[in-house]
C-alpha cells in the first residue's frame, strides 16, 4: 500500500510537469487550431535557460538563496521562452494563418527541428548535469516525499488557478475565448485578434519554461533532445483530456504521469511508453474526442 | 535617397527612419533571443562540471547581422515585392503557352534518371561514381518513394497520418528478420514485406476510423512510437538496439554481386567494384518508385482513388452519397502502408544492416514535410520537393572547403539538420502551397476548373 502511494505521489510530480507543458499546447490549439509541435522544444529551450542562468548565479554570486536563484532561474526562463514562442509565431505561423491546415503544421515540426538543433550547436550534443538543488526528503507516514516534488506540486497549482483566473475572468481571457470561438466575429466586435493569439503563445511558453525549469531541478540534467519525449507526451496529455480544454490538459497530464509511473513499478520499465499510447489509443476508441472536449459538431 | 524605391524624397527618408526603427527592434529581441544561448556556453571542465564560456563577440554577430537584415528588407526588399505584385496585378493575363520541357517533365525526367548511372560512370570513374550514385541517387530515391506512399494517405486520402514511418520500419525488419531467420530471398520477401506492412495499415485503421484531424495525427504518431519501442524492447527477435546486421543482399536473376566466378563483375568481365550493385540498387528503387507513381495514378481514376478524394474534400458528403468510408480509408492506409513496407525492405537490402535508429519521429516529419512542400497530391511536385531537400542535406556533408573559411574546428554536418529544419520554414512560408501549388480533382462537373488551394476551405486541406 504505501508503495503505491509512493508510486501516486511520483506520478502526481510527472503528471505536473506534462500538465504544465499540455496547457500550451491545448490552448493554442484552442485558439487556431494547430498541433505547435515546436511546445516541445520551448519547454527544453526554457529548461536551458534555467540551467544558464543557474550557472551564473553560481559563478558570479556563490551564495544566493535557493528560494532566490530558483525564482530567477524561472523568471528568466519565462521571458527568454516567451520571447522566442512570440518570434516564432510572427515568423512562422502567422504568414500562413488562413492557409490550408497542414501548412502551419509543417513550419511548426521545421522550427521543432531548428529549436533542437541550435541548442546542440550553440551549447553542445553532451548532458548538462547540475548538482541538486534542493535535496531534504520528507517522511510522511511513511511515505517519502521531496521537497522538490512539494515544490513541484504546489507551483502546478498555483500557476494553473493563476491561469484559470486569467482565461475565465479577464478581458483577456474573455478575448481569448471570443477568438477561439470565431475569429472573425471577435475582430469584427474590436477584439485584438493577432495580439491575442500573440499572448496565447507567450502564456503557453511561459507555462512551458516553468515546466522546464522544474524538469531540470528534479532530474538536475537537460540535454538538447528533452524537447521530443516529454513534448509528446504532454501533446498525448492535452488530446487525452481533450484538446482545448484547459482543466482537460491537466487532467490528461497527471494520468499520463499516473499511468507511466505505476506501469513502471508494477510491470516493466521498458514498456511504459507503450503502455501510455495504447491508452490513448483506446481511450480515443470510446471516446473520440478526449474525456473533457467537447463532440464536435458538424454543420453542413 | 535616390535609390530607394519610392516616388518623392520625403516618402523615402519616412521609409529609411521606419527600417532603421525596426532595425533597432530586430535587434533588440535577437539579443534577448541569442544572449543566454549564444552569448554564453556551457561546457564541462577537467572536473566534469558544467562551466560558462563567453561568447559575446559570437553574440554581436548575430545581433548586427539580425538588424542589418531586418533594415534591408524593410527598406529595400518590401518595397521591390510590392512594386512588383503591383506591376503584375495591372498586367492582363496572358495565358502562357507551355513549352514542350514542362509539357513533357514527367517523360523527360525519367529518361534522365535511367540515363544518370551510365552517365556519372562515364564521368567520375568506377570508384568516383559510388558516391553520386548512392547518396544522390538511391538516398533521394527513397524519399521520393516514401513521400509518394505517403501521398496516398495524406494527399489522396487527407488522413493525416504523423507514424508512416513505422510502415517503413515493418517493412525493413520483415525482410531483415525473415532473410536471417529463414534465408528466404529479396525477391521472395519484397511482396510480403509489402504485405505485411499493409495488413499494419488495417491494424492501424480500424481503432482510428471514428477519429479526425489531429486526434488521428497523434494517435498515427502514437503507433509509429509504439512500432520503434517494441523493436527496441523486444530484444529476443530483433535484437533491440544493436539491430540486425548481415543482411543478405539482392541478386539479379540469381546473379550474385560478389566476387566470386559466378558473380555479376566476373560474369560479365568487368573488374570487380560494389559499384555494380548500387547502380543495381539504385534501378531497383527506381522501378519501385516509378510502380508507387503509377499505382497513384492509375488508381486516382478508379472508383476507389476517386472515393478518397471525395474523402478528403467532404467526409458528410462522401457517406451521404453512399461511399462507405470504413473501406475507403482502411484501404487508403493500407495501400500507403504496402508501399512504405516496399520501400522499407529495400532500405534494408540496401543499407545491410537496420536499427531502431533509422526509424524515428524525424523519419516521418521529413517524409510528410516533402509531401506537403511538393504541393500535396502533386507527384512531380513531391519528387521535386524531395530532390531539393534531401538532396540539399547530402550536399551540405559535401561542404568541406568551409573549414578554410571558418577555420579546422568547424564541422558543416553539424548544421546539416538546422538548415534542414530552416529550409522547410522558409519554403513553406514562401511557397505555402508547395512547389507544384494546384491541386486539380480528377473529376469535373461542366467545366474544367482548376481548383487552387486558395478555394479550397480550412480544415479541409
Amino acid at each position: 500500500m504505501e508503495y503505491f502511494v509512493q508510486q501516486l505521489v511520483n506520478g502526481l510530480t510527472l503528471g505536473s510537469i506534462y500538465g504544465m507543458i499540455a496547457i500550451g499546447y491545448t490552448m493554442v490549439y484552442g485558439i487556431i487550431g494547430m498541433i505547435n509541435f515546436a511546445h516541445g522544444d520551448i519547454f527544453m529551450l526554457g529548461g536551458f535557460a534555467a540551467l544558464i542562468v543557474f550557472l551564473i548565479l553560481t559563478t558570479f554570486m556563490a551564495g544566493i538563496p535557493v528560494v532566490l536563484a530558483l525564482l530567477l532561474m524561472m523568471i528568466v526562463g519565462m521571458l527568454t521562452a516567451a520571447l522566442w514562442n512570440w518570434t516564432i509565431e510572427r515568423v512562422a505561423y502567422r504568414p500562413l494563418r488562413g492557409s490550408f491546415r497542414l501548412a502551419p503544421l509543417i513550419t511548426a515540426i521545421g522550427m521543432s527541428i531548428v529549436l533542437s538543433n541550435f541548442i546542440q550547436v550553440t551549447q553542445g550534443p553532451r548532458n548538462k548535469p547540475i548538482p541538486p538543488l534542493v535535496s531534504s526528503v520528507y517522511d510522511i507516514f511513511g511515505i517519502a516525499v521531496s521537497l522538490k516534488q512539494i515544490i513541484i506540486v504546489v507551483i502546478t497549482a498555483f500557476l494553473l488557478s493563476v491561469f484559470w483566473y486569467i482565461v475565465n475572468r479577464t478581458p483577456l481571457g474573455r478575448a481569448q475565448r471570443a477568438t477561439e470561438q470565431d475569429r472573425k466575429m471577435a475582430a469584427l466586435l474590436g477584439v485584438d485578434v493577432d495580439r491575442t493569439i500573440s499572448v496565447t503563445f507567450i502564456m503557453g511558453a511561459a507555462l512551458a519554461a516553468v515546466a522546464g525549469t522544474m524538469y531540470l531541478m528534479y532530474y538536475g540534467v537537460v540535454v538538447f533532445t528533452d524537447g521530443f519525449a516529454p513534448g509528446v507526451k504532454a501533446f498525448t496529455a492535452a488530446v487525452l483530456g481533450g484538446i482545448g480544454s484547459l482543466p482537460g490538459a491537466v487532467l490528461g497530464g497527471l494520468l499520463i504521469g499516473l499511468i507511466e509511473s505505476l506501469w513502471s513499478a508494477y510491470f516493466t520499465i521498458d514498456y511504459k511508453d507503450v503502455a501510455t499510447f495504447s491508452i490513448l489509443a483506446i481511450v480515443l476508441i470510446f471516446k473520440p474526442s478526449g474525456i473533457l472536449g467537447r463532440p464536435e459538431v458538424e454543420k453542413v | 535617397m535616390a535609390n530607394v524605391a519610392s516616388t518623392t524624397a520625403s516618402a523615402g527618408s519616412e521609409l529609411t527612419a521606419r527600417a532603421l526603427r525596426e532595425a533597432v527592434f530586430a535587434g533588440l529581441i535577437s539579443l534577448g533571443l541569442f544572449i543566454l544561448f549564444v552569448g554564453l556556453e556551457t561546457t564541462q571542465n577537467i572536473r566534469n562540471e558544467l562551466v560558462l564560456n563567453q561568447r559575446w563577440g559570437l553574440l554581436a554577430t548575430f545581433v548586427v547581422i539580425a538588424m542589418v537584415g531586418r533594415f534591408l528588407m524593410v527598406a529595400y526588399v518590401q518595397p521591390r515585392l510590392a512594386q512588383r505584385k503591383a506591376a503584375k496585378a495591372a498586367a492582363p493575363d496572358v495565358v502562357k503557352e507551355e513549352g514542350f520541357f514542362s509539357r513533357n517533365f514527367s517523360a523527360i525526367a525519367i529518361v534522365a534518371l535511367i540515363l544518370y548511372p551510365p552517365v556519372v560512370l562515364a564521368l567520375t570513374g568506377v570508384q568516383g561514381s559510388l558516391k553520386w550514385v548512392d547518396n544522390f541517387g538511391i538516398q533521394i530515391l527513397i524519399y521520393v518513394m516514401l513521400a509518394w506512399g505517403l501521398n496516398i494517405v495524406v494527399g489522396l486520402a487527407g488522413l493525416l497520418d504523423l507514424g508512416y514511418v513505422a510502415f517503413y520500419a515493418v517493412g525493413a525488419y520483415s525482410y531483415a528478420l525473415l532473410s536471417s531467420y529463414f534465408g528466404l530471398s529479396f525477391w521472395v520477401l519484397l511482396p510480403v514485406a509489402g504485405l505485411l506492412a499493409a495488413c499494419w495499415g488495417v491494424v492501424l485503421g480500424f481503432p482510428v476510423l471514428r477519429l479526425r484531424g489531429d486526434y488521428l495525427a497523434i494517435v498515427t504518431l502514437a503507433f509509429g512510437e509504439i512500432i520503434r519501442l517494441v523493436l527496441i524492447n523486444w530484444t529476443e527477435v530483433t535484437k533491440g538496439t544493436f539491430g540486425v546486421s548481415g543482411i543478405a543482399k539482392a541478386t539479379l536473376f540469381g546473379i550474385k554481386f560478389d566476387a566470386t566466378k559466378t558473380g555479376f563483375a566476373a560474369l560479365f568481365g568487368l573488374p570487380m567494384s560494389s559499384a555494380y550493385y548500387k547502380i543495381f540498387l539504385f534501378y531497383l528503387i527506381l522501378g519501385l518508385a516509378l510502380l508507387t507513381a503509377f499505382v497513384t495514378i492509375r488508381l486516382r481514376r478508379m472508383p476507389i482513388g476517386r472515393a478518397w478524394e471525395a474523402l478528403r474534400e467532404d467526409e458528410i458528403a462522401c457517406r451521404s452519397l453512399g461511399i462507405n468510408t470504413v473501406t475507403t480509408k482502411l484501404t487508403a492506409f493500407a495501400t500507403g502502408a504496402m508501399f512504405g513496407g516496399f520501400a522499407g525492405s529495400f532500405f534494408a537490402v540496401r543499407q545491410g544492416f537496420v536499427s531502431p535508429e533509422s526509424f524515428v519521429f524525424l523519419e516521418s516529419a521529413v517524409i510528410l514535410a516533402i509531401v506537403v512542400l511538393g504541393g500535396m497530391g502533386s507527384l512531380t511536385g513531391i519528387a521535386i520537393a524531395a530532390a531539393v531537400m534531401i538532396g540539399g542535406t547530402e550536399i551540405l556533408r559535401e561542404l568541406a572547403f568551409l573549414k578554410l573559411v571558418f577555420g579546422p574546428n568547424f564541422t558543416p554536418e553539424l548544421y546539416r539538420m538546422l538548415i534542414f529544419g530552416l529550409a522547410m520554414v522558409v519554403v513553406m512560408v514562401w511557397k505555402p502551397r508547395g512547389f507544384v501549388g494546384s491541386r486539380e480533382p480528377t473529376a469535373f462537373l461542366h467545366k474544367r476548373k482548376a481548383v487552387s488551394g486558395s478555394f479550397t476551405k480550412e480544415g479541409h486541406g
